[in-house]
């Protein structure tokens, strides 16, 4: 049964993956990473990895990939244009990667473990619970949970301090954008405004009177 | 399953991720790809730690989840800017560093 279960789950995993690598459209890309994090935690499920698996759904499908949804909404999800034909660089990409994974597996292969021909060793019952993972994180491994936080704070406020509107930098962009604002436009003054809307300003009305102050029309309600 | 199978899967997923780094022009895609990479090194973690029954290999995936985090929170955030700021949303035409 668990042979069934990691067979499923491995190719949702790779198809995942192929997916993120090949699909043009960046939607579809976020899309088949959260397929492909999904299958990766089924696949933590069948190592015992119960909370690894649990932090995966939540913080990694769940929190991480809207944020990335966000951004892909927000910069506009276009397709890639294709690339300049006839370089071959996509073709050398993928003779590289075909080499890595070929030396992924020989360094594997040929390490000399001899668990890896095996299931695994004897767990303790407690093994990847909860209890077992937060009693590591707060007695063997105290410094390094403090120094994520750390990390995490640092990395906020650094995305806040990068995604803002600065003045500094963009000021001479700004300057130009208000000139081009101040531009004097040919519609009539008060277009488009809200009291053009409540009916109690007449377009276009002889020049004379443009100056006079109106008396305010009465309008209901606001 | 032995857990061989399981950093078989490991070691394509991370050629993968390599191949989508070395191929895709769209920054945010390229940050897809490293998650790849990122999620295949936990994958191995925890398929080690499954073969030696000892939990530190899981606790060091939860670290390697955070630095994903942080990761993806500042190129997300370098992506906005660059967005704002106008310029081509293309790993190829931000070549002004490349010297």
């Amino acid at each position: 049964m668990s042979e069934l279960f990691f067979f499923i789950a491995g190719l949702g995993a790779v198809a995942g993956a192929i997916g993120v690598v090949a699909l043009r459209n960046p939607f579809y890309t976020v899309l088949s990473l959260v397929f492909h994090l999904l299958s990766l935690a089924a696949l933590f499920l069948l190592l015992q990895a119960q909370f690894v698996a649990a932090a995966q759904v939540i913080v990694y499908a769940g929190a991480v990939m809207v944020l990335y949804v966000f951004v892909v909404a927000y910069i506009g999800g276009q397709d890639e244009p294709l690339g300049v034909p006839g370089t071959g660089l996509k073709g050398a990409a993928m003779l590289a990667a075909g080499a890595l994974f070929v030396e992924l597996c020989i360094a594997m292969l040929g390490s000399g473990l001899k668990a890896i021909d095996s299931r695994g060793a004897a767990l303790p019952a407690d093994f990847g619970t909860p209890q077992q993972i937060g009693q590591l994180l707060l007695t063997k491994f105290l410094v390094v949970f403090e120094l994520a936080s750390i990390l995490l704070l640092v990395a906020a406020v650094g995305a806040v301090i990068l995604a803002r509107r600065r003045r500094g930098l963009e000021a001479d962009e700004e300057e130009a954008d208000a000139a081009r604002r101040q531009i004097p436009s040919a519609a009539p003054a008060g277009t488009g405004s809200m009291a053009e809307g409540a009916g109690s300003v007449s377009l276009s009305p002889p020049p004379g009177e443009r100056e006079k102050p109106k008396e305010p029309t009465p309008t209901g309600g606001w | 399953m032995n857990v061989g199978w399981y950093l078989a899967v490991s070691a394509l997923i991370f050629s993968a991720g390599a191949a989508g780094v070395l191929v895709r022009r769209n920054p945010l895609v390229i940050l897809l790809c490293l998650e790849l990479m990122l999620n295949a090194g936990n994958l191995a973690l925890v398929a080690f730690s499954r073969m030696h029954g000892n939990a530190d290999g899981q606790v060091f995936a939860l670290i390697v989840m955070v630095v994903a985090a942080c990761e993806v929170t500042i190129g997300l955030g370098l992506i906005v800017a660059l967005y704002r700021r106008r310029l081509p949303i293309d790993v190829d035409e931000l070549r002004e560093l490349r010297g």
